[in-house]
């Protein structure tokens, strides 16, 4: 009696544990709620952008919170801005969290570390402001809202041979991000082609302060236009130490200083100072259709806050994936994928988005410039 | 290179060189004293920007008033960590209070981005006018900070050595680097004169931070870290345990820094190789520094 009476109980907590298991080990395309996983920077050095992008998906959330006749759940992870932890929040948000696409991230670096984990498990993953090539060289599973850094870097470009009238040019590389060798390998190139002269191209680490030794030797060669694609912070203090020098030349970034702190940073250092960055901003002169929406929409949302190209970016990801279901028909992350690959015209905030043969965004460039200390829409850029 | 190029590198090596010099002394009076490499300093420098921060915005202190509030402020923090992670650890073995160090360290770094988040802030509001305007010297641009900085660090150095030389207590401080346990005997109160230490190491920290804060005005909860490192470097390279050796020590790695960029540009993305690479060198050649002593086993 007693051997049965154990024997009962030893099934019953197998059967317990068994039924315990079940939900969380099927496919997370049957159950009822679709997830969608987000991993941005929220704290650490790219926090001030990931926040803003945040914003963006939250808000595109708010206006789609079902898809197909299901719900959907916002799973949002820190990814600290670091490369590691950002591997670890991909992981985390597949194999804990059973999302069916993932949206994120800011930065190239950290979009490439948490692309290599979702390659790895199936699931589409679609970026944000993302712009180093290699985040979707190679990858089935990744995608981007963001035009990339041969496009940026061309456009700035661009902009300094047409609008600058710029003969002679330096860059300043942060050498420990993609996202800077890139942009300006891309912009040398640009430049070099279309018959301007590179005088100069000085290097530093992430986290260096101190760019006085750099600056001197770049202002005693005395470019036209200075080339720094930054973070918001470094190009901050560049600034101010070239204009501490005596630096005359005209300054020219990227879209990783499309931030409002950089004003509070450099002050009057930062008058002038223009910046390549997605075609949507609150002021632009000309809105199409979705940018007038939402725009409302964001000042409906957030009271204190002005909308800006960042966040545009992180509600067009979010927003890019639910279309993708909703063509697709499905959750399942497969055809999410087909259908993202597919996607022509869609009406992003950032302008009409096409996904190309390399899973790139094909968009305009849009140009910023600081004046009287305030950040003003110029002009579209499109790069030849 | 133009001689103008050369006075201006100078001038910037100088600055730099003497804040390395500055965060270095604190690291070399608490190993001078009890052995310990005191990992938290880079940490209590970045709190002491926060602090200067805070004072001039939220307590609207005029500039003079705020830089003693931070000073003091910041020296009472280093006898605070002092008196909780190291002091109950004096008579364990040297490694719990380096590991103790290297947690208060991370502790500080997370708590602060908990209270004052990652984001960036701007030191706008602490710069001096009068000390970052450009003033042209022919084609050599410097402001008054680029010169305000190493003569602010030699006084502070000077009334140290002062200190150190002719009063008690810093009498009392050299008794204890030879031998803490017969400075005992000898009726020094030990405790205070190690917490007058810290108090010292890091208010001098802190006068560092601000002047780094003026100079380089974007402030986050990871910024002392790197500046930390390299002034270890000045600490271990000027002979660990030595107060002009320290000082020495941060001018000669501002120097290094600075004239690497300067004569081979295409190298700076190395500048802080080249850093870690003396560090090696120091420790390959001469482990005991410029100006170190031999040290003897005790008995």
């Amino acid at each position: 009696m007693k051997k049965a009476l154990i024997a009962l109980a030893v099934i019953i907590i197998i059967c317990a544990g068994w039924f315990a298991m079940k939900p969380a080990s099927g496919p997370s395309a049957n159950a009822d709620t679709i997830k969608i996983g987000v991993y941005l920077p929220i704290t650490g050095g790219n926090a001030v952008g990931g926040g803003l992008e945040l914003d963006g998906v939250n808000l595109a959330y708010e206006e789609q919170k079902e898809v197909l006749g299901k719900k959907i759940e916002l799973i949002v992870v820190d990814n600290k801005s670091d490369k590691v932890e950002a591997a670890n929040a991909v992981k985390r948000l597949i194999s804990k969290e059973k999302v069916n696409a993932i949206v994120g991230t800011y930065g190239s670096s950290l979009a490439m570390a948490g692309g290599d984990v979702a390659e790895k498990n199936g699931i589409p993953m679609v970026g944000t402001s993302c712009t180093n090539p290699m985040v979707t060289q190679g990858k089935k599973y990744s995608f981007r809202v963001a035009f990339i850094d041969p496009f940026q870097g061309a456009g700035a470009s661009q902009y300094a041979l047409d609008e600058l009238k710029a003969k002679t040019a330096a860059c300043l590389i942060e050498v420990t991000t993609d996202y800077s060798v890139g942009l300006a390998s891309f912009f040398e190139d640009h430049f070099t082609k279309n018959g301007g002269k590179i005088v100069a191209k000085l290097n530093y680490q992430s986290g260096d302060q101190d760019f006085t030794a750099q600056l001197t030797e770049i202002i005693s060669k005395n470019p036209d236009v200075l080339y720094i694609p930054a973070n918001f912070a470094e190009a901050a203090i560049i600034m101010r130490q070239a204009r501490e020098l005596g630096a005359k030349f005209e300054i020219l970034g990227g879209d990783a200083t499309d931030n409002p702190e950089i004003v509070k940073i450099a002050g009057k250092a930062c008058e002038g100072y223009s910046f390549t960055t997605f075609a949507y901003a609150p002021e632009m002169p000309e809105m199409n259709e979705t940018q007038k929406a939402f725009t409302e929409s964001w000042k409906k949302l957030y009271k204190d806050k002005l909308p800006n190209a960042l966040a545009a970016c992180g509600y067009d990801a979010y927003s890019i994936i639910i279309d993708a279901i909703k063509r697709a028909g499905s959750a399942e992350p497969e055809k999410i994928q087909e259908a993202l690959a597919k996607t022509v015209d869609f009406p992003g905030v950032t302008g009409k988005t096409t996904i190309n043969a390399t899973h790139d965004a094909e968009k305009s460039i849009g140009i910023m410039r600081i004046v009287g200390g305030e950040r003003k829409f110029y002009k579209v850029v499109d790069p030849k | 290179m133009s001689f103008a190029m050369f006075i201006q590198h100078v001038f910037n090596a100088l600055s730099l060189g003497s804040l390395y010099g500055l965060i270095a002394i604190g690291y070399t009076m608490v190993y001078g004293i009890l052995r310990l490499i005191n990992f938290a300093h880079g940490d209590i420098f970045m709190v002491s920007t926060y602090i200067v921060l805070f004072c001039v915005t939220l307590f609207h202190l005029p500039w003079g008033v705020a830089v003693l509030v931070t000073i003091a402020g910041t020296a009472l923090f280093g006898v605070v960590i002092d008196r909780i992670a190291y002091r109950p650890l004096r008579s364990a073995p040297r490694i719990s209070a380096l590991i103790s160090a290297i947690g208060v360290s991370f502790f500080i770094e997370n708590i602060c981005i908990v209270l004052f988040t990652g984001v960036p802030r701007s030191m706008d509001s602490v710069r001096n006018e009068l000390l970052v305007r450009t003033i042209k010297l022919g084609s050599v641009s410097i402001t008054p900070l680029a010169v305000f900085v190493p003569v602010c660090s030699f006084l502070l150095v000077a009334g140290l050595m002062w200190m150190l030389y002719k009063t008690k207590p810093g009498l009392a401080m050299r008794a204890i680097s030879k031998d803490i346990e017969t400075t005992r005997l000898m009726g020094v109160k030990v405790d205070s004169i190690i917490a007058l230490t810290f108090a010292i190491g890091s208010g001098l920290a802190a006068a560092a931070g601000i002047m780094w804060g003026m100079r380089y005005p974007q402030i986050n909860p990871f910024m002392g870290v790197m500046p930390g490192f390299k002034a270890f470097i000045a600490a271990v390279f000027g002979g660990i345990g030595s107060v002009q050796g320290a000082m020495a020590g941060g001018l000669i790695l501002g120097f290094v820094e600075i004239m690497i960029v300067a004569f081979f540009p295409e190298l700076s993305g190395y500048r802080d190789a080249f850093a870690f690479v003396l560090l090696i060198l120091v420790l390959f050649v001469r482990p005991t520094g410029l100006f170190g002593e031999e040290l003897e086993d005790k008995i």
